[in-house]
Order: C-alpha cells, then sequence, then structure tokens
C-alpha cells in the first residue's frame, strides 16, 4: 500500500475500533469503578480503583441467574431452529431454479417488516392458548422468525459459493443428494453456517420487546433488566449492560476464524 | 466393463436446442472423443450419460442396461470434471478413496485400491496432503485418480487437462493414454482440442450444433473430413479449400487433372498443407506466397490460390520467400471433394 491509501486505511481501523471499544470500555468503568466512577468528570481512564463490587451486587440480584439461563435457552433454541429450517430453505434457494424464488427471497424479507408491537397482543393470546406463554420456548419460536431470513439468506449465499461441480462429483461417485450434501456441502459451509448460527443465537440474546411481552416470570436476561433496573443506581445499571454486552463479544471473539472465513480473510 | 449405446438423445434448455437426436455406439474398453468448439453441446452430452442433466429425449445404455432414469449414482461410472472437483476438506487419500468409502468397502479392500491409483497417477507423496496445497497438476491427478480407484465400467472426462499448462498437459495427455489403456476403461472424453482428441483417442466424433457431423478413427477424420467444417476445425493447419469447376468428369488445376465425383459443376476442393510437392510455377498449380514462417520442422507458407487463402507445409530446407509464387501439385489420394453448396463430402467412388 502505498503512503496515503495507507494512512487513509490505518486511519479508518482506528476509527472503526474506537467506535465499538470506547463504549464498552466506559461501560467496563462504569460497572467496575463504583458508584464514584460513574459520575466523575473528567473520567479516570485508568480504573484506579476497580472492584468487583458493583458486579457482584448485582450478580446477588434475585432471579438474574434464572434470566441468564432463561437467555441462554432461548437463545440457543433460536440458532439450532433458525439453523435447521434456514439452511435448507438458503440451499432450495441456491440450487434450484424454482418458480417463485424471487418472489421467496423477497417474502422471506418481509417478515421482518411486521412490527412486533402489532403481533404482540394476537401473539400473547395464541400463545396463552397453546400454553406456550411465559416459556423460554415460546420466546424462542418469535425470535426464530425474527432470525430466520437472515439465516436463509446468508446460507444461501454460502451455499451459491460452493461449486456445483464438488456435489455433482459427490453423486457421480455414489452419494445420493442427501449424502452429498451432508458430505461435502454441510462441511464446506460450516463455518459460515456457524457464523450464521452466532448470529441467531445474538439477534436473540439481545431481542427486549417480544421477550418483555411474551414472559412474565420466566423473563430472559434482557428483559428482566430492562424492568430490574429501570429501579436501580447508575452504576448497577452499567453492571447489568456490561453483562448483557459481554456473552456476545466472547461468542463472536471465540468464532472470529467462522467470520473471517465467511468474508475471505485469514486471520493467525 | 461396458460399452455405451446412446440413442437420439435430444435436448433443449427452453428454446435453445442443445442436442439434436445425438446417436452413438461406443465399444467396450473404447476410448472415443467427443470434440467440437465451445457451445456445440458436447458438455451436454456427456452430462446427460453421467445423469447429471436430464434429457428431453432418447435413451442411454451402458453395458445393455437402461440407465437412462437412474441417478448418477446407479449408472457404475467415474467422471472427471472440468475443474478437478476434488473435495477440498479431504485429505488426497480420502478423496481417492471417496467411491470405495461410498460403495462400504472393507478397510484393507480401500487401501488396497487408493495405492494402486495414486502410484499409477504418481501421488503416493501428497496421499495425507489435502488439496490446497497441490499444484494444478497435481489436482488433476487426483481427480484423475479417485476415478480410477473404483475401477469403473465406465469413465467420463470433461476437458480434463484445459487447465493445465500447455507442456503439462502435454506430459498429462501421454500419460493419461498410457494408463486408461492398461486399465482397459471405455472412455468418453470432451475436448476442443483436437491435438488432445487425435493423440488420445481410438475413435473421434466430431461435434457441431448439437450434433455429430462425423465419427471415425483420427487418421480418417484428419484426411477424409465428412464435411467443410470437419476439415476445418480438425488439423493444425486446418484442410485448405478452393472453388473448383468440373468438366467431364475431371477437374483441371494448373498441370493436373483429377478425377471428379460429379460430371459437372461447381465443387470445393479439400487438400491438407502437407499434401503438397512445390513444383516451378508453371508446371502446377499456382501459389502466391503472403507469408513464410520457418517453424523448424518445416516451413509453414500461407498465401493464396485464386481468392483462397492456403496454408501450406513445406519441407524445412525449402527456400521460398515472401512474394514469389510456385507451384502446387496435389497428391490425388489424399484430396477430398466437396458439395459447394453444403459443404458435405461427396464420394469419389459414387
Ligand atoms: N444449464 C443450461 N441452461 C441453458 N442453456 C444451457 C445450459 N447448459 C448448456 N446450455 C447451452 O447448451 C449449448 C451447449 O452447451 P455445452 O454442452 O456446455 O457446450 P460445450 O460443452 O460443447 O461447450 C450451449 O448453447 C449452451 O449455451
Ligand atoms: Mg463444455
Amino acid at each position: 500500500m502505498t503512503g496515503p491509501r495507507r494512512f487513509l486505511f490505518v486511519t479508518g481501523v482506528i476509527t472503526l475500533c474506537a467506535w465499538i471499544l470506547v463504549p464498552i470500555y466506559l461501560i467496563a468503568l462504569g460497572s467496575f469503578g463504583g458508584r464514584p466512577a460513574v459520575f466523575k468528570w473528567p473520567k479516570d481512564w485508568l480504573p484506579w480503583n476497580a472492584s468487583l463490587d458493583a458486579m457482584l451486587l448485582f450478580l446477588r440480584i434475585e432471579g438474574v441467574w434464572n434470566a441468564a439461563i432463561n437467555s441462554v435457552i432461548a437463545a440457543g433454541l433460536t440458532m439450532i431452529f433458525s439453523i435447521l429450517l434456514g439452511a435448507p430453505a438458503g440451499y432450495a434457494l441456491a440450487r434450484f431454479d424454482f418458480r417463485g424464488a424471487n418472489a421467496f427471497r423477497l417474502l422471506v424479507l418481509l417478515t421482518r417488516a411486521f412490527p412486533l408491537a402489532i403481533l404482540a397482543l394476537p401473539l400473547t393470546v395464541i400463545f396463552i392458548k397453546l400454553g406456550l406463554y411465559d416459556t423460554p420456548f415460546g420466546v424462542s419460536l418469535v425470535h426464530t422468525a425474527l432470525a430466520l431470513p437472515f439465516a436463509a439468506l446468508v446460507t444461501a449465499s454460502l451455499f451459491v459459493g460452493i461449486p456445483r461441480e464438488l456435489e455433482e462429483a459427490a453423486w457421480v461417485f455414489g452419494c445420493t443428494r442427501w449424502q452429498a450434501f451432508t458430505k461435502v456441502v454441510l462441511p464446506l459451509a460450516l463455518p459460515g453456517v456457524a457464523a450464521a448460527a452466532i448470529f441467531a443465537f445474538v439477534i436473540s440474546w439481545n431481542e427486549v420487546f417480544a421477550a418483555s411481552v411474551l414472559t412474565v416470570r420466566e423473563r430472559t436476561l434482557t428483559a428482566y433488566l430492562l424492568t430490574v433496573l429501570s429501579e436501580s443506581p447508575l452504576h448497577y445499571r452499567f453492571a447489568g449492560g456490561f453483562i448483557l454486552i459481554v456473552p456476545s463479544v466472547l461468542f463472536i471473539f471465540a468464532v472470529r476464524k467462522y467470520l473471517f472465513a465467511m468474508w475471505g480473510v485469514s486471520s493467525k | 466393463m461396458a460399452g455405451i449405446v446412446i440413442d437420439r438423445i435430444a435436448k433443449s434448455f427452453g428454446a435453445v436446442s442443445a442436442l439434436k437426436e445425438v446417436s452413438l455406439e461406443i465399444a467396450d474398453g473404447e476410448f472415443v472423443a467427443l470434440l467440437g468448439p465451445s457451445g456445440c453441446g458436447k458438455t451436454t452430452l456427456l452430462r446427460i450419460m453421467a445423469g447429471l442433466e436430464t434429457r428431453s429425449s432418447g435413451r442411454v445404455l451402458i453395458g445393455g442396461r437402461d440407465v437412462s432414469d437412474l441417478k448418477p449414482y446407479e449408472r457404475g461410472l467415474a467422471m472427471v470434471f472440468q475443474n478437478y472437483a476434488v473435495f477440498p476438506h479431504m485429505t488426497v487419500y480420502d478423496n481417492v478413496g471417496f467411491g470405495l468409502t461410498m460403495q462400504k468397502k472393507p478397510k484393507d479392500v480401500i487401501d488396497r485400491q487408493v495405492k494402486k491409483a495414486a502410484a499409477l497417477l504418481h501421488i503416493e507423496p501428497y496421499l495425507e496432503r489435502y488439496p490446497a496445497k497441490l499444484s494444478g497438476g497435481q489436482r488433476q491427478r487426483v481427480a484423475v485418480a479417485r476415478a480410477l480407484a473404483v475401477e469403473p465400467a465406465v469413465l467420463l472426462m470433461d476437458e480434463p487437462l484445459s487447465n493445465l499448462d500447455a507442456l503439462l498437459r502435454l506430459e498429462m495427455r501421454a500419460e493419461l493414454k498410457s494408463v486408461l489403456r492398461e486399465a482397459g476403461t471405455t472412455t468418453v472424453y470432451v475436448t476442443h482440442d483436437q491435438t488432445e482428441a487425435m493423440g488420445l483417442a481410438d475413435r473421434i466424433a466430431v461435434m457441431h450444433g448439437g450434433k455429430i457431423v462425423q465419427i471415425a478413427p483420427p487418421t480418417e477424420v484428419y484426411s477424409r473430413p465428412a464435411s467443410m467444417f470437419v476439415g476445418g476445425f480438425v488439423g493444425s493447419p486446418p484442410m485448405n479449400f478452393i472453388p473448383v469447376e468440373a468438366r467431364a468428369g475431371s477437374v483441371a488445376l494448373g498441370g493436373q487433372t483429377l478425377a471428379a465425383p460429379r460430371a459437372s459443376g461447381a465443387l470445393t476442393l479439400g487438400f491438407r498443407g502437407e499434401d503438397v510437392t512445390l513444383a516451378p510455377p508453371g508446371e502446377a498449380m499456382p501459389f502466391t506466397v503472403r507469408v513464410a514462417e520457418p517453424m523448424g520442422s518445416h516451413l509453414l507458407l500461407t498465401g493464396r490460390i485464386g481468392d483462397a487463402v492456403v496454408r501450406v507445409v513445406a519441407p524445412p530446407a525449402s527456400i521460398v520467400k515472401a512474394g514469389e509464387t510456385v507451384g502446387l501439385r496435389l497428391d490425388p489420394d489424399r484430396i477430398v471433394f466437396m458439395d459447394a453448396a453444403t459443404g458435405a463430402a461427396t464420394d469419389l467412388a459414387a
């Protein structure tokens, strides 16, 4: 890279990193610094008197653990459902020329056009009737509806990227369609499928509206924190916010290899 | 081992007719090349044999069994793809053994066959590697080894060498020929490269516009092309064509009189660049040389006879310069006559 382009590149990288990292850092400061750190201005940019007090207190709030478990269950189920339903849809979009494929592509996205607020009441009624109300499973169904379009479209683009010839080679050498899919297409698409799965997980983990409406006692973490923390002192809220961010960040960090693979970059 | 019968196979993609009732019989153990320009339907025909493409009508028989409606894996054949299609997530060993693993062969049988195929194609040192760590030529060998490891009755290949550089192609071509001869596999080999087809095949099926226009051994395709198209497509330089007029059952050219297939009328005379001898200009057909290219093994002369462009291969020591006019004497046994209107060969005997 030449001088000016290199400069632009480096500035861009720094800006992007700052964009993401500064708020996270501020939240961390707030959550570990206790009450004074939240209100102090100008801030101590280094955590001089960091303590786990706020964090520990927060973790002792009643119901946090239950809510966290509910969140993990809902997000986990969302992840599984989105991939089990989305990957076959993606495969169909990628490999078959069927009538209405484009309309289907559009329809898939249109599911996102319905504001959840409109659906909330009828959904609640139906969920109560079906016994799904106030269960993580019920929440995961709604979250799957939210995550599915992305799962289908992302996996479709993955499957498009896998040469048809590879699959045909598998057929010729003795595979049925299904065997070729599991032995050749899936392993090759796995990094991207994993990324799509994580994306579904994060969508569910972060979603608060449907989770708040559809649960009362079995809240997910986001929904629970929303109700509990609106009453709490500021540094508790920071601690809560931090705890909400951490799993997503850790999760994405853990699978960065696959995300990079999907984008065609290699990481060391 | 098995022969192949292709019985009036037709295929259209919407309004585009890719194959027009193609029929072809391939004997057990025979090596047939499907040769033709890009877009003539070679790949489509091969894929229909493999069951990778549906046909519009017709039948495919392999070893006497009608396989037209069978899935690819039920047809008992192997294929080498143009872009190799080796599985990137498997080692070379697993790639080569893939077909056998799918057939649920015992481990020791797989091991034996994989080693044998690997030895045949000289890829033993790479068996534990992944394809990403191999060169194009090595990947090609893996693809061929994978096909041979299942000891298929029928082997289909779609331009398997087209992604290799010229030198490697030459080397692989010779190797393929010896390997396949040894295995005695019935082979259909698609290519648009006429030297490949000439070098490898027992018979060449020349395709043009969705039809097989000639099927014959290489030497016959070369010296007795069924049409102007075949003569022009096969051979380098291509066959020369000049318009002639038949009178009283013969054609007079410079100092030569040649027997014509028709009593009278317009014909096209075809001859190969190497089937001529140079003569003094007064005694034979006058040929005006525009370019003389010394190729080492021969001297390539490009020029005109009347209005027709003609390429002639002269001995390397000939002394001919650009702009000169020389005489050409044709070898009467090695000329063909074509119908001037249709371009199809007219038989001298008829
Ligand atoms: N899947 C397809 N859809 C539409 N047209 C096709 C398809 N495959 C091939 N064709 C057409 O069929 C003709 C023959 O193609 P092909 O068999 O690939 O030729 P070749 O292998 O001889 O170059 C071409 O005109 C091509 O455009
Ligand atoms: Mg082709």
